[in-house]
């Protein structure tokens, strides 16, 4: 699926709950079935700086997708950090570096996109750009 | 004048808002407090009608902006029974004010020369005299914390010898509460020899402390905390110290006479003082000392402490909840953790409820070393806070950790 179908998907699944307390325990949901970084993979060099809650980012290459893997000691920042690698991991750096995430208020999660909030997500975002600037070097001089 | 609760929460209009659509419940006092319509006119009335540069002036404006401003520092000087107004000092904050003092220092201090800070401070109470130690070689010594969060007073009389020079030391722990025996603190230093700093900023609002009887040396705190505005604080500091510190700024209004040759500082506090100081945050500090006096502060302190103990009761009936900070004697706050959920999750929902607390470290990232926690969940109640605000937290907190369990 293209990021941008993700999104729709998202924003379907999300509209399902006509309040924020559903839509917490859904997003709690999403991060407890993440893909969990392996252990050995939470340095010091992974650790995302900008956030309350510890937030481990992996990425590698796999042929000419980025797979990201995560994890987080806060339950809700694991949430977010779910529906950000459903959304990012297994996609091509170009398209990675030419998604929006516009749907982040659509499927009512507003309040986190703020760069003056704790949790970090906006530093997460970055950071995923960031290897997708990377890889999509490393794969433009293979 | 009896402790009228709803009368208190009508002098503070933002009392009246709500925050995700729930009425907004205010626990965040330890970060800065809210403050009532008084002090807001105060500023209003100062910039509506009698705005000018203060100590310059010959003209009327100035002189009347000028009066208030040292009216404010006399209110100042009988809150804390301080024996001379030019002992109090206008900084912009606790912050300002220790980092003032430890500038000071750097020339008085010498190599191998000790100063002790406890296990208990703010990082702002921490970081300028690590600095300081770095300019002077001078060596940073911890008082250090049992379980309960109090300082152990055995350990301190131990560090303390003719080598030590100063003492820093807060009258209230902002993270735990804990209030420390500052009095003895200040004691067994002196008898070594030694001055004292006691960081004020999480006490005022909840003491009124008699500088002359405690013989501090020094004592910092700001008016946000204390129903005032940002942005202005108190440094009382001893005539002998603000004889013996150089100034800590240069400008305009700290100065008796410049040449290019030599320049003679004024005496103090504009020493202290350089530059165009914050004129209606100084005059509305003086506004929120006369404010919390009318309630009376003894009366304040009765009330916290019923808030407390119910706040206290109430929350250890949740299963798994911790609470950090259990010295006998602290003040209104509450620091906790529910099991291993993070502070931060608990933070997010009971917000989402209208409710705000802290998260985190509180700035005071040793104590949760100590703990070997990531942070807690900090409320922190002010004398207009109420039982019902605090079932509200209860069932703020309940929700929370059914969700997140
Ligand atoms: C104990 C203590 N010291 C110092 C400070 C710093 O105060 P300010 O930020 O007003 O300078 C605080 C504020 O949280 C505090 O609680």
């Amino acid at each position: 699926m293209t990021i941008s179908q993700i999104q729709e998907e998202l924003i379907d699944e999300f509209s399902m709950f006509d309040d924020w307390m559903q839509r917490y325990e859904y997003m709690i949901d999403l991060g407890k079935s993440l893909p969990i970084i392996d252990e050995n993979l939470k340095t010091e060099g992974r650790l995302i700086k900008g956030c309350q809650s510890k937030v481990w980012l992996n990425a590698e290459l796999k042929d000419d997708k980025i797979v990201f893997t995560a994890d987080s000691d806060a339950i809700i920042t694991k949430g977010i950090i779910a529906i950000l690698i459903r959304t990012f991991s297994n996609q091509k750096p170009e398209d990675i570096l030419n998604a929006n995430t516009k749907f982040i208020d659509e499927i009512g999660l507003k309040e986190h996109l703020s760069p003056t909030r704790a949790n970090g997500l906006v530093s997460m975002i970055k950071q995923l750009k960031l290897y997708a600037v990377a890889y999509q070097a490393q794969l433009n001089n293979s | 004048m009896p402790f009228d609760i709803e009368k208190i929460r009508a002098d503070f209009p933002i009392l009246k808002r709500k925050v995700n659509g729930y009425p907004l419940v205010y626990l965040d006092n330890a970060a800065t407090s809210q403050k009532p319509q008084i002090v807001i006119d105060s500023i209003v009335n100062y910039y509506s009608n009698y705005n000018a540069n203060i100590h310059r002036g010959v003209h009327s404006l100035s002189q009347e902006a000028t009066d208030a401003y040292e009216i404010a520092r006399q209110k100042l000087q009988k809150h804390f029974n301080i024996k001379n107004a030019y002992e109090v000092i206008f900084t912009s904050g606790t912050t300002h004010g220790i980092n003032l003092v430890a500038s000071g220092f750097s020339e008085i201090l010498k190599k191998g020369d000790e100063i002790i800070v406890s296990a208990l401070e703010h990082h702002s109470n921490i970081v300028p005299w690590q600095m300081l130690c770095e300019r002077t070689g001078a060596i940073l010594k911890v008082i250090p914390m049992n379980d309960d969060g109090a300082l152990i007073i055995s350990a301190y009389e131990k560090l303390l010898s003719e080598k030590t020079k100063l003492v820093f030391v807060n009258h209230v722990s902002n993270a735990l509460g804990t209030v420390n025996p500052i009095k003895e603190i200040i004691r067994l230093a002196h008898d070594v020899g030694a001055a004292v700093l006691i960081d004020g900023a999480q006490a005022c609002s909840h003491i009124k402390p008699d500088l002359q009887a405690l013989d501090v040396d020094f004592y910092v705190t700001s008016a946000h905390k204390m129903c005032g505005p940002t942005g202005i604080g108190m440094l009382f500091m001893k005539e002998e110290w603000g004889e013996k510190l150089p100034p800590y700024q240069g400008g305009g209004e700290m100065i008796k006479e410049v040449t290019f040759e030599k320049t003679t500082y004024a005496g103090l506090p504009h020493k202290f003082e350089a530059g165009t100081p914050n004129i209606s945050g100084g005059i509305a500090f003086g506004t929120a000392i006369d404010y919390l006096n009318s309630i009376n502060f003894r009366e304040i302190e009765a009330y916290e402490t019923k808030i407390l103990e119910y706040a206290t009761k109430k929350l250890l009936e949740i299963e798994g909840l911790k609470i950090y900070g259990t010295a006998p004697g602290k003040t209104s706050v509450v620091s906790f953790n529910i099991e291993d959920i993070h502070p931060y999750d608990i933070g997010t929902i009971v917000d989402k409820l209208g409710i705000a607390v802290r998260t985190g470290h509180h700035c005071a990232q040793p104590i949760m070393e100590y703990y070997k926690i990531p942070g807690t969940v900090r409320a922190s109640f002010a004398f207009y806070n109420t039982k019902t605000e605090v079932d509200a937290l209860v069932e703020a907190v309940k929700k929370a950790k059914l969700m997140l369990t």
